[in-house]
């Protein structure tokens, strides 16, 4: 066992970990903090995507040794400090971007690293940057829809609901 | 102007806000104090002899409290089917005992052989390793004709792979035979719906318990409907009565049909945590998924079109080998049966169908409904050879449609179905009118100039959903009843809790059903909240599936809300000193028409709860009421889609440049809500045209058992779509008027896809007649290529 210790969403956390601890194992098995979901086991799907030093990770594609001393963000820490919804969340919301919500997390976390790194993503930016977002709900069309909203672009013209 | 709340708004959902913190409560957010983890040790052939299986050295590993062998598990009853096919010529399918873990013989690639019970996951993993099996390896049977060709069974104790042969509508065969004899033009294609894994974003999870101080069995558990897995599990498998057994479905992360089935992971939890005396959890790997979740889909068809010579259809003849898998799953042998040859009319008077299904054992994974479940394949059959008939005779796909609509409701097809209502024509103007057909010439003409082809695929479809009269499918042989409940508890001061036996995993249940109540009794909606998911909540309901949450369970509300309703009207005629027929209520307040008496509903419910001012002598106090409701007829919901393909003669890579689908779902809660069912259900059945294959090879094994192997559509292989459902018939037998939208998406889109494909390639110059799904650069640049 190793001891590890991180800040996650500003706080810090320690545990023992196994040097097989998947980081996204710790946040759910050990903190608790079961917002980071585990869709597959190939790296594929991004439910568990999480932000370490700011850029945006599959936590099941590294070890929660490998985080000793990151920065970490999760959608736990994603709302605003008055716990209402950010503009990607509330976004999500009003363009009814989630249906079952098992893969928002880790597409919320995405669409934040999108938007730092892009301020004002085109539709097929946003659809590229998704490539390792899986939805089987939505068909992608709202959740696009909402992440192009939140970075302020008026959507209106995009079709239906 | 749009309605802000009630029937008709887009309200937006309050269960995200949840969803979107990191706040909802999947089954593995679950952990239970003493709770122990189970590692299931998985067929890696797909059929063998298990001649021993040693477990000694993983029994002595660090953290094991038990293994378990099919051995255990003697004493215990087999996954139950709950639908008997009766084939041809008036016998019983056969019908296999489906063990919870493989006993003696082993028939496909995943099925459980062993398990691991440890203290941590790992350690049950690192035990089920050193677990020694002796194996004799027995040729696999994979090719449906093969398995019923002969030669090697899939069950040592059936008569062959045959699980039933079924003709539909038998008495209509020799007047499909002659009309096809007699037709002026035969169109014939043979075809493939190709195999599918649902791939519910969230794998499925079990977590038993057992309580000794009162012998009370809990599970839970990724289910779609937990009352039917406590009534199978309960008295099927375990033997444990209904009172003793608690069946607990929190949020689910989609479903799609796949967690309908009552599955051999729920049983053994809720068996081992009495055995071992601590809680079992077990979750399954995304690997685990691919070769245990039920599959979807997988039918080898033949179909035959009969047209006149002034090209009306005057039969259809199909022959379908449905795979089965190696064991029937719960609703298996319904799928390509009454799910499916009951749909083949289409939104078309043909006067003359026959359909046969061969239902066939192999060492697959067992095969059951997927979002659609029959309606898909029955849809894809009918509309890819209407396609091919307009182009062989040279005619437009739409207007040979047309031609053939069904046009007066109510509809009696050859097919034993009643269509109530519907409005063909109209869907398809409306889809002419977003898809911009007459400007498609213009668009193939700009995309020809870059050298590449454009094709536009249209189709129509209808569905039966709703499922359904319970007298009506036990004479089909379902063996439960397809009801659903709901409880409206009204408190003291007037809020709503309503209990339903609907199961919401994506739906927006929690929203969309305080809408209705909202309307009817004229509080806000915020006032009213769904219990969902635990049948220690609940009353007896049957769930979700086939489209029917809101037509049958939201019927029962809409049933139950009008008794509390006709209760609070003669609690408001008291206080008001009225006769009950004068109390009108709107808008929360209750009034005695034509005077300005009135009571607000809040004191009614006060009234009902602290009775001092109560006409006891004729009414109890309180204000709880629940219905049944069991419907009259299936609901038809149609429409019809549009797909804009530009394809790539170079590579045979294909694009969706559009897509549009219009739909009659007859009355609409929240526009918002259907809208969003469309896109998924579009962007699932685009899956299957293009990217999606569960595929085995020779030997059985299952070769496609990853997201590095199965093709998930993705953000970047689709579109935004154009979706409009303002053509509405009501559903004239239930109370909403509604009809389901839930699976329309996927049912509507493959033959639209595929359509457009060959549209494009026969623009090109090559005779393509058909292309099996998925439409993969490579099958369309080879078909394009040996044209």
């Amino acid at each position: 066992m190793t001891k590890v210790t991180m800040k996650i969403n500003g706080k810090e956390v320690s545990g023992e970990v196994e040097g097989r601890t998947l980081l996204a194992t710790f946040l759910r098995e050990d903190l608790h903090m079961t917002g980071t979901h585990i869709g597959c086991d190939t790296s594929q799907c991004g439910a568990c995507v999480v932000h370490v030093n700011g850029k945006a990770v599959k936590s099941c594609t590294m070890f929660a040794a490998e985080a000793e001393g990151a920065d970490v963000a999760t959608i736990e820490g994603q709302a605003n400090a008055d716990g209402s919804l950010n503009v990607i969340q509330q976004a999500f919301q009003d363009h009814h971007g989630l249906q079952c919500g098992f893969c928002t997390p880790g597409m919320v976390m995405s669409a934040a690293a999108l938007l730092k790194e892009n301020p004002k993503p085109t539709e097929s930016e946003v659809r590229a940057y998704l490539e390792g977002n899986i939805c089987r709900c939505t068909g992608y069309h709202n959740i696009v829809k909402a992440i192009m909203a939140a970075s302020g672009q008026d959507v209106s013209a995009i079709a239906a609901e | 102007m749009p309605k802000d709340s009630g029937i008709g708004a887009s309200t937006k959902r309050r269960e995200d806000v949840r969803f979107l913190t990191g706040n909802g409560k999947y089954t593995d957010d679950i952990n239970i104090y003493g709770q122990t983890y189970v590692h299931f040790v998985r067929a890696d052939v797909a059929h063998a002899t298990i001649n021993s299986i040693d477990t000694s050295t993983a029994e002595s590993m660090p953290g094991v409290l038990k293994v378990f062998t099919g051995a255990d598990f003697e004493a215990v009853g087999g996954l139950p089917c709950g639908w008997q096919v009766t084939d041809r010529h008036g016998e019983p399918m056969q019908e296999p005992k489906h063990p919870i873990i493989a006993h003696g013989k082993i028939r496909h690639v995943g099925e459980i052989v062993a398990a691991v019970v440890a203290e941590s996951l790992t350690q049950a993993r690192d035990a089920g390793e050193a677990i020694e099996m002796d194996l004799s390896e027995l040729p696999a049977v994979i090719d449906m004709k093969n398995a019923v060709a002969g030669g090697t069974k899939v069950h040592d104790e059936l008569s062959g792979n045959l699980c039933y042969d079924w003709g539909f509508v038998e008495e209509n065969k020799g007047a499909v035979d002659e009309a096809i004899k007699n037709a002026a033009h035969v169109t014939t294609l043979e075809l493939v719906n190709n195999r599918l894994v649902a791939n519910p974003m969230e794998p499925r999870v079990a977590v038993g318990e057992y309580d000794q101080s009162d012998d009370m069995h809990t599970l839970h558990t990724t289910s779609q409907n937990p009352h039917v897995i406590r009534l199978l599990m309960g008295a099927f498998v375990l033997g444990i009565p209904e009172h003793k057994l608690r069946v607990v479905a929190p949020d689910v992360g989609g479903g799609f049909g796949t967690k309908i089935f009552h599955y051999a992971e729920e049983a053994f939890c809720t068996f081992a945590a009495k055995a071992v005396k601590r809680p079992v959890k077990w979750t399954s790997t995304r690997s685990e998924a691919f070769m245990s979740d039920a599959h979807g889909r997988d039918h080898v068809t033949k179909i035959e079109l009969a047209l006149d010579a002034d090209n009306n259809f005057t039969a259809v003849r199909t022959e379908t080998y449905a795979n089965m898998g190696a064991y029937l799953s719960t609703f298996a042998p319904s799928v390509p049966t009454w799910l499916h040859g009951t749909l083949m009319a289409g939104n078309y008077k043909t006067p003359a169908i026959y359909v046969n299904v061969k239902a066939v054992f192999t060492n697959t994974v067992p095969v059951d409904a997927y979002r659609g479940a029959g309606r898909p394949e029955a849809t894809f059959q009918l509309e890819r050879v209407i396609d091919q008939a307009a182009r062989e005779l040279g005619v437009d796909p739409i207007a040979l449609r047309r031609q053939n609509f069904v046009t007066e409701f109510p509809y009696a097809t050859p097919v034993a179905v009643e269509y109530d209502t519907g409005d063909y024509e109209a869907t398809m103007a409306k889809l002419e009118e977003i898809a911009d057909v007459g400007g498609f010439a213009a668009r193939r003409a700009e995309s020809e100039k870059n050298g590449k082809l454009r094709g536009l695929g249209v189709n129509c479809y209808i569905e039966a959903c709703g499922i359904a009269p319970s007298n009506l499918v036990g004479q089909l042989g379902a063996r439960a009843g397809l009801y659903d409940a709901a409880t409206v508890r009204v408190n003291a001061t007037g809020s709503i809790s309503v209990m339903v036996g609907a199961h919401s995993h994506g739906q927006g249940h929690e929203t969309s059903f305080p809408q209705v109540i909202s309307e009817m009794i004229g509080i806000p909606e915020d006032q009213i909240d769904i219990v969902h998911g635990d049948t220690s909540k609940i009353p007896f309901g049957m769930g979700t599936y086939g489209s029917r949450s809101l037509a049958v369970c939201g019927s029962a509300m809409v049933r139950a809300a009008e008794k509390v309703i006709n209760k609070a009207k003669k609690i408001a005629a008291h206080l008001l000193e009225a006769s009950d027929a004068d109390i009108e209520l709107k808008d929360g307040t209750f009034s005695v028409a034509g005077t300005d008496k009135s009571v607000a509903w809040g004191e009614v419910t006060l009234a009902a709860y602290v009775p001092h001012n109560y006409p006891l002598e004729d009414i109890e106090p309180g204000l709880e009421e629940t219905a049944f409701y069991d419907p009259a007829n299936f609901t038809y919901p149609a429409g019809a889609y549009a797909c804009e393909v530009e394809l790539d003669p170079e590579t045979g890579k294909v694009t969706i440049e559009s897509f549009s689908a219009a739909d009659d779902f007859g009355n609409v809660i929240n526009p918002m809500i259907v809208s969003g069912q469309v896109h998924g259900g579009i962007a699932q059945g685009v899956g299957q045209a293009l990217l999606e294959n569960c595929s085995y090879d020779e030997d059985g094994q299952l070769i496609s058992a990853s997201y590095m192997d199965y093709a998930m559509p993705r953000a970047d292989d689709l579109p935004f779509y154009s979706v409009d459902h303002s053509c509405q018939t009501p559903c004239t037998h239930n109370p909403l008027g509604v009809k389901g939208c839930g699976e329309a998406g996927a049912i509507g889109s493959p033959p639209s896809v595929v359509n457009a494909v060959l549209d494009a390639i026969n623009s090109g110059g090559k005779k393509v007649a058909h292309i099996d799904m998925p439409l993969t650069p490579h099958r369309v640049w080879s078909a394009m290529n040996n044209a």
